[in-house]
């Protein structure tokens, strides 16, 4: 075979290479070849690099326990400690920032608390400098810095900057820590961190690839000044960023440490065991917690982009839903995979996810269920198997796509996955840990302009931490207080938001009927009136779900209900304060009878249309933030009357809905109190019963139906842009649905059938051999 | 290991539960024996005598017939299916695809938009208990949420085999 010039140059190079440099990975190894020995090992034994045994662990147990408790009570202290560098609320109130540890070849050993999401986006970056033999060009040394926030390579959208800094022992790189923090803005074409506006990469904002950013613990002069200039709100940027490396130096210092005491190769095995005891623990709580079989449920969420107040490029203007099927599959071994075969789409919006936001994010909701515990590493994903369609939504096929708000799709294709684990709860008995589901995590309240301190700013208000959680199989879901990407979910103090806010507040006020009635309730959520205050140049925009609601209830309960938007333009506000008139306070229990308007001359849009672009807002203009229910549980009729008479005292729900839905027969005393009749509801419970025996019909009679319309085209262009996507991606998907409404073996649904632009369908096999 | 009585287990199925008791369950490791005690108090309390070999769903189980034939069938004794089949095509439906039927259960703009979304409700036709809710888009296959392996949870998770149809007594 006949040698190419450009051979023996890349010859001489490598030569160069070994002549004057070492190599920095294990015993001689470059950090490439580390890798590529772990994936096989790992994937010819089953167990994770090849470790059948947990030797360490199973010798000196004590040891082994105190290790890893001196990382994990080191990695959540330097996250409580760093934390505090920060100005932004985002981080320094809600804390949402994280640390997390990993072997030279990226793989996570240990994850402080926080947005854990983060386990093992990090890690696929260093994978990514690994494969791209950083090694030579630019270089890994002791001190370095690096940065990282391109989702493509490893992130769940751009706003999550990662610092990540290798751990170096006697030359040797003996592992990574990395630092992520949510910042407030990326400079991308809208303002705020998880933003509307973009939909490609090149909207998404400042893209940063790997890059080394300092050397020495020191940050490059260039890039200070580069990122600075490059992002609306730099004085957050700045001290995030300060906040980051903080954190990462604190455990590198906390992990040279611990190897000085236990020395290296101690070290180096428990990294490793430690690992493969993760994976194992996986399977252990599925044994101890599930069943085996199948379980499928599926997860939708809205696209409106035809309306006039999303301004996006022509080609962007598509409506569509988002389809999230999933099949969860626990065999007898204990082994989980998680299938989404029949997933839509990415599209030209910002709410795509790449492959790691979906294998890494899953534990932040896991562990608040299968996985409890301290013990989130990558052992946990080793454990899973997962399949991710190419070209649907979780794994574009497609660098253009923007991903700001990668969430929208991701809280709901993951929150089903919560309900497919609860019907194994159930089955075993477990009643405390079903969830019927998990609440959109929306409205996003978010824009910038020039603030009360008449600085350039930009602001994203985690309001959106408290949501409304879903009820369980013993209880009510809480009421605003989590989101299913942040356990520890916190409103904030009004104070603070109005501080770091040109917003003030007119009204926080829990929202009746926002939670999913059942035999026990979704949390309810709540909802803020903010009035425009001391801002210049300022725009803001809804961020979440509208026309529908993206989970579902379970075991009879309903759904939470969906969401809407409300703002006022040209206010008279300033009027009425002057003449000492009523103003629009408080909460808007009952959309449609518009309260707020009854005190209150305006432009007033009130609708369904809960995602728009950026508009422009006056001081003394209305903007309603109303943060979702979670949905509920069992059949409403079996909620105790007592209950809903609770309901009813504490404005949980609308008297109305209490005969309609609960079937309870109440009245009103003298000063306001409701009491329950419990005779006579249990009389008009029958009596519903009975109405209920009328309306159903066998479902096979009402499938004739719908397969009539089915083959009529009889459903919105939407609903059939959906189909058609995943009937493009999935030919398994397209025959399943075939099959269950008996249609004809040629019986397809196209995109170019549908009045709507078609951007990006038809690259699909060019693009499939791009993506690296 | 925790391990808790038939009266804690009860007051746990019932909702009735002290809310300390049941925030220690929640942080505690799982009581192994749950599954037998849970299943002790469901059978006692299900008015027919066939046995339960998995509980499916609120008011669902999966039971085994005298002749070895595993159904699925609700409390009221009203029976479904074969157990691998999905019971929703056997129970009646009432599907919420207009304004005004979504608009009994959601106020005016908090309800899903019917071109974007429905409500699916399905009942058991004996006791007319409201047993799942499905809200997808239209013309959306229906969901089979549960295919439970029985033989492989007993034999291999339990390490017994799968009572045999000899008897409720064992
Ligand atoms: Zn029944």
């Amino acid at each position: 075979m006949a040698m190419q010039s450009s051979d023996v140059n890349l010859k001489q190079e490598e030569l160069l290479n070994q002549q004057y440099r070492q190599s920095i990975g294990w015993n001689g190894k470059t950090l490439k070849e580390m890798r590529e020995e772990t994936d096989r090992l790992t994937a010819q034994s089953g167990y994770y690099a090849g470790l059948r045994e947990l030797e360490f662990k199973q010798s000196e147990p004590i040891r082994y326990e105190k290790i890893f408790s001196k990382l994990r009570g080191g990695l959540v202290h330097a996250r409580e400690t760093a934390k505090r560098v920060a100005a932004s609320p985002i981080v320094e109130q809600e804390g949402e920032l994280c640390f997390t540890l990993y072997t030279p070849e990226g793989d996570s050993i240990v994850t402080s608390t926080g947005i854990i999401i983060h386990v093992g986006t990090m890690g696929s970056a260093i994978k990514y400098m690994v494969n791209h033999n950083y090694e030579e060009n630019p270089g890994i040394e002791p001190g370095d810095i690096f940065c990282n926030n391109d989702c493509h390579i490893g992130n769940v959208h751009p706003c999550d900057v990662h610092t990540i800094v290798p751990i170096f022992w006697a030359g040797e790189v003996i592992g990574w820590v990395g630092g992520v923090t949510h910042v407030i803005d990326t400079g991308a074409t809208g303002p705020g961190s998880m933003t509307v506006g973009p939909v490609t990469r090149y909207d998404d904002g400042y893209q940063i690839a790997c890059r080394k950013i300092g050397h020495d613990d020191m940050l490059f002069q260039d890039w200070l000044i580069e990122s600075q200039r490059s992002v609306r709100t730099t004085k957050y940027w700045l001290l995030d960023e300060r906040t980051r490396i903080a954190g990462c130096h604190m455990i590198r210092d906390l992990v040279l440490g611990v190897i000085a005491e236990e020395g290296v190769d101690t070290y180096k095995h428990f990294s490793r065991e430690v690992i493969e005891e993760g994976r194992r623990g996986l399977i252990n709580r599925i044994k101890a917690m599930t069943i085996p079989g199948r379980y499928r449920q599926v997860g939708f969420v809205d696209v409106p982009y035809r309306h006039e107040d999303v301004e996006v490029p022509p080609y962007a203007k598509v409506d569509t839903i988002m389809h999230a099927p999933s099949e969860i599959v626990i065999d007898r071994s204990g082994k989980m995979s998680l299938d989404f075969d029949g997933s839509s789409r990415w599209g030209w919006h910002s709410y795509n996810a790449t492959p790691v936001s979906f294998t890494s994010g899953i534990w932040v909701m896991m562990t608040q269920t299968l996985i409890p515990n301290d013990r989130i590493n990558d052992g946990a994903y080793y454990a899973t198997q997962f399949n991710l369609p190419y070209g649907s939504w979780m794994n574009p096929d497609d660098i253009r796509t923007a991903h700001s708000y990668a969430w929208h799709f991701l809280v709901t294709g993951w929150s089903p996955l919560w309900r497919g684990l609860s019907r194994a709860y159930f089955a075993r008995g477990y009643l405390e840990e079903v969830n019927s589901g998990n609440a959109n995590t929306s409205n996003w309240l978010q824009g910038g302009g020039y603030n009360q301190y008449d600085e350039m700013h930009a602001v994203n208000s985690f309001e959106a931490a408290a949501e409304g959680t879903g009820a369980s199989a013993v209880k009510d879901g809480l009421d605003n207080a989590a989101a299913i990407w942040n356990p520890e979910g916190d409103m904030g103090d009004m104070e603070i938001w109005e501080y770091a806010e040109p917003l003030l507040y007119l009204g926080r006020n829990s929202k009746p009927n926002t939670g999913g009635f059942g035999k026990y309730r979704g949390g309810n959520g709540y909802e803020t009136l903010r009035m425009v205050w001391g801002a210049k140049d300022w725009t803001m925009f809804f961020m979440g779900n509208g026309y529908v609601s993206s989970d579902c209830g379970m075991m009879g309960g309903y759904p939470a209900a969906t969401g809407y938007r409300f703002e006022a333009h040209h206010t008279d506000l300033a009027e009425r304060f002057a003449k000492q008139l009523s103003f629009p306070r408080g909460g808007d229990p009952r959309p449609a009878e518009k309260v707020y308007e009854k005190d209150l001359k305006a432009d007033v849009k009130r609708d369904k249309q809960a995602i728009t672009t950026e508009a422009i807002f006056e001081n003394y203009d209305l903007y309603l933030n109303y943060l979702r229910g979670g949905p509920g549980f069992g059949d409403p009729l079996e909620r105790r009357p007592q209950d809903v008479e609770k309901d009813l005292n504490g404005n949980y729900l609308l008297p109305e809905f209490a005969l309609k839905v609960y079937g309870v027969v109440f009245q009103q005393e003298k000063n306001g109190h409701y009491r329950v009749d419990v005779e006579q509801t249990a009389a008009k419970r029958l009596e519903m019963r009975r109405e209920r025996l009328q309306r159903g019909r066998p479902t096979h009679e009402w499938m004739r139906e719908e397969r009539g319309r089915i083959l009529k085209d009889q459903a919105s262009t939407q609903v059939r842009h959906m189909y058609a996507t995943s009937f493009e991606l999935s030919e398994r998907f397209l025959q399943e649905f075939r099959d269950f409404w008996d249609l004809p073996e040629d019986w397809n649904l196209y995109e170019k059938d549908l009045d709507m632009p078609t951007f990006g369908s038809h690259h699909r096999a060019v693009n499939s051999n791009k993506i690296v | 290991m925790a391990k808790y009585d038939k009266a804690t287990i009860e007051e746990l199925i019932d909702g009735t539960i002290d809310f300390f008791q049941l925030k220690e369950m929640l942080s505690s490791f799982k009581d192994p024996g749950r599954f037998d005690t849970y299943l002790e108090i469901l059978q006692e309390r299900v008015p027919w005598e066939d046995r339960i070999l998995l509980p499916y769903s609120l008011h669902l189980y999966v039971v085994q017939k005298s002749n070895g034939q595993r159904i699925i069938k609700c409390d009221c004794g009203h029976e479904f299916c074969e157990a691998h089949d999905n019971w929703k095509l056997h129970a009646l439906i009432h599907v919420r695809e207009t304004d005004e039927k979504l608009q009994v259960l959601y106020p005016e703009l908090l309800a899903p938009d019917p071109q974007w979304q429905v409500i699916r409700e399905y009942y058991c036709p004996g006791c007319a208990s409201q047993l799942e809710v499905e809200s997808v888009t239209p013309w959306y296959p229906v969901l089979h949420d549960f295919d439970p392996d029985i033989d492989g949870f007993y034999e291999e998770w339990l390490g017994r085999p799968v009572p045999q149809p000899s008897g409720k007594s064992r």
